[in-house]
């Protein structure tokens, strides 16, 4: 137990400032009127992540928002196991033709009022699988997209800034 | 044994058992040595090859206009030996060997699903890779079949797939994803359970299939390179390195030594930072979020190292045919050497607390335990294969350079338990440290960029890298005007899913995330 608190005491604390979201990046993401649902949500946002085809780099990424560096829950943003505990859907990869009903479903799992926030060149452009005989192309061939993410992956940092940027956090 | 002996020794007992075989142009694909044989002597030249304890390592066809060229590789020790055979399209049917090698079973039937190869005598002969996005008569790598495929507008949701029922009092079935709870890649795991106990697990794998082989089919050697590099994220660069290395063969071309000097740097860099991720992921499946928080932070600062130095933080595009996308700064050099000494500073008390704490103990003793000979059996490499008693990597075994001139230090655990695969992930840590300080060394001066020469016809080579999760094996033919023809990665993770399978018997069903991180297969490198 002392170990742990012995090297627990010598990291410190590592968490970094949050990223500025300015203008660009809100345009970037293509937030419009997200503020006025965002004040629904009233601090708490709970993602459910799906990975409809991904290459699983964009999931490495997404692991690093939960490090001590980014932090992402003194946000109010975490990650849940169900659906229907979810405001935000967090799509990552091409969808796969294979993953196609179970995006969909997992999308009208969902409760309203609800974002859906595609991350990754994939799910925003379909990336260079495209759409084929295997794969829907990019997530708004399925579901309609509100936020996007782009970057083959993003950085944590994007994520973050577009993540924010979705639910109108302007810290 | 000299060099060829082994072979002869091979071809000798075919020839007892009536087999005939020819080996056509050994050096084609060195250092691989192919073996044609008749189709209907493919069953026996297996049993064989069992018989002698060699390693079944993948299979695959090449379709053209009147036959599909099979090919299946097998391993004896250090050398390999590629068997071949031409299966005609007016009857495309070819013995199994998944009776001998259970390894072949499910890239047997992914041969089956995308080329319309049936698998004769396959103990369980149905689909695999094909779920509802293309109908049973069609197979996508078909040369007529279009890249947009015929199959509906909307795919539905697979059903009717067999799973195998058990009955009996008391017996029930938990069925999970393909969303699972948290952020991981979709796949589909049945459990059948007594109380807390798994008498069965069945994988039901495919869902991120996105067609990478029929869409590598007519791109140009650099957009290979940078498909290779996303067959799956967390190795990209051993991916990458691989299809450049089949790439580079398939034309005979020297690549600058600093470039080789720096991919390995690269892939041992990639390997660090998974065995970081995953060890912290282990210990967070059985509540210990200390580790998982500490790896975590060490992993961090390890990504940032890369952007800073290579521009890309799991060091995606780096690798490129004929050498490297980017030089490593001259200052680099000192920064990684420091880099090295912090890293080997920071993982000592974090990993001294892995190996005696009581609770780790508890949950990581003992759990998922995979034989040795299951591991043999399945086909298995990299840690899960280091872990169960078969210490067997590429780079010290049938090195490759810059790993030739490198003293290369590979775990060699007995238990094959959950344990044994965190123990094999600190020692590669402490090894790859070392290795990284060998090649910074010797690394030598000059280009990392080279112009790969343009290939000759039909030229094919293959590719064969020890990546962080084990051995990689690509193979890459070229067409008429030097674009791809045929692009094959195969992933290690074709046998760790198969090694979960049979490692989870009889633990409980809570196990089963760390039984499953341990083993850490990729689901985009295998469903391709």
């Amino acid at each position: 137990m002392l170990r742990i608190l012995r090297q627990i005491g010598r990291t410190g604390v590592l968490t970094e400032a949050p990223p500025a979201t300015d203008d660009a990046a809100l345009e970037a993401a293509g937030i419009e009127l997200r503020r006025t649902l965002s004040s629904r949500f009233r601090g708490s946002f709970a993602i459910r992540h799906v990975d409809a085809g991904s290459c699983n780099g964009c999931e490495l990424e997404i692991h690093a928002l939960n490090n001590p560096y980014y932090d992402l829950e003194r946000f109010g943003v975490h990650f849940v196991a169900s659906p229907r505990h979810a405001d935000g859907l967090l799509i990552t990869g091409p969808v796969s033709r294979h993953m196609e009903t179970a995006l969909r479903r997992t999308w009208r799992a969902m409760p309203a009022p609800k974002i859906a926030i595609s991350a990754g060149e994939c799910a925003c452009t379909g990336g260079m699988f495209g759409v084929s005989y295997a794969s829907c192309g990019r997530a708004d061939n399925v579901i309609p997209i509100d936020v996007r993410i782009p970057g083959c992956p993003p950085t944590p940092t994007r994520l973050l800034q577009g993540i924010l940027a979705a639910i109108g956090d302007q810290r | 044994m000299t060099d060829r002996d082994w072979l002869l020794e091979y071809r000798r007992r075919l020839g007892e058992e009536g087999v005939s075989c020819s080996a056509p142009d050994p050096d084609t694909l060195a250092p691989v040595v192919r073996l044609s044989l008749a189709a209907q002597d493919w069953r026996r030249a297996a049993e064989m090859a069992a018989a002698l304890g060699w390693r079944w390592a993948g299979i695959w066809g090449d379709p053209g206009p009147e036959d599909c060229l099979v090919r299946a590789c097998l391993v004896h020790d250090d050398r390999r030996v590629l068997l071949e055979t031409r299966v005609p399209w007016s009857e495309p049917v070819l013995d199994s060997h998944a009776r001998c090698y259970p390894a072949a079973d499910r890239m047997e039937r992914h041969a089956q699903d995308l080329l319309g190869i049936t698998f004769h005598d396959h103990p369980h002969g149905h689909r695999w890779t094909r779920h509802r996005a293309w109908r049973e008569q069609d197979h996508p790598l078909a040369p007529d079949f279009p890249v947009h495929g015929h199959g509906p507008k909307r795919t539905p949701a697979d059903t009717n797939y067999p799973f195998v029922r058990i009955q009996g009092s008391g017996v029930y079935e938990i069925p999970v994803g393909p969303v699972h709870a948290g952020i991981i890649e979709p796949g589909h795991f049945r459990f059948q359970a007594v109380g807390e106990e798994v008498l069965r697990l069945e994988t039901r794998l495919g869902y991120v299939h996105k067609g990478i082989e029929k869409i590598a089919v007519g791109t140009e050697p650099a957009a290979l390179a940078r498909l290779a590099g996303r067959v799956s994220g967390d190795s990209t660069v051993v991916h990458a390195w691989a299809a450049c290395q089949a790439m580079e063969r398939a034309t005979d071309h020297g690549v600058p030594a600093r470039a080789l000097h720096l991919r390995a740097l690269l892939a041992e860099r990639e390997r660090i930072a998974n065995h970081l991720g995953d060890i912290g992921a282990i210990c967070n499946d059985v509540g210990f979020a200390f580790v998982h928080m500490q790896c975590a932070r060490l992993r961090e600062q390890w990504q940032r190292r890369n952007h800073e130095l290579f521009g890309h933080r799991l060091l995606m595009d780096v690798v490129a045919p004929g050498g490297l996308a980017c030089d490593l700064p001259a200052d680099g050099i000192d920064t990684l050497r420091a880099d090295h000494q912090v890293l080997r500073q920071d993982v000592e008390p974090i990993f001294a607390i892995v190996d005696d704490h009581p609770s780790l103990d508890d949950r990581l003793l003992g759990t998922g335990r995979l034989s040795r000979e299951d591991a043999r059996m399945l086909g298995c490499t990299g840690y899960v294969a280091k872990a169960s008693g078969l210490s067997f990597d590429l780079r010290r075994d049938q090195p490759y350079p810059p790993y030739d001139r490198l003293r290369v230090t590979v775990p060699d655990l007995q238990e094959g338990d959950v344990a044994s695969r965190v123990r094999v992930r600190m020692e590669e840590i402490h090894a790859s440290l070392d290795l990284l300080d060998q090649l910074l060394d010797t690394l030598p001066p000059g280009e990392v960029a080279s112009d790969l020469p343009r290939p000759a016809p039909d030229a094919q080579g293959i590719g064969l890298i020890e990546g962080w999760r084990g051995e990689i094996m690509t193979y890459v033919r070229f067409d008429q005007t030097g674009r791809i023809a045929r692009f094959f990665p195969r992933d290690p993770s074709w046998f760790l899913w198969p090694a979960l399978e049979r490692l989870i018997h009889d633990n409980i069903v809570p196990d089963f995330p760390v039984c499953n991180k341990s083993v850490n297969g990729s689901y985009s490198g295998h469903d391709l």
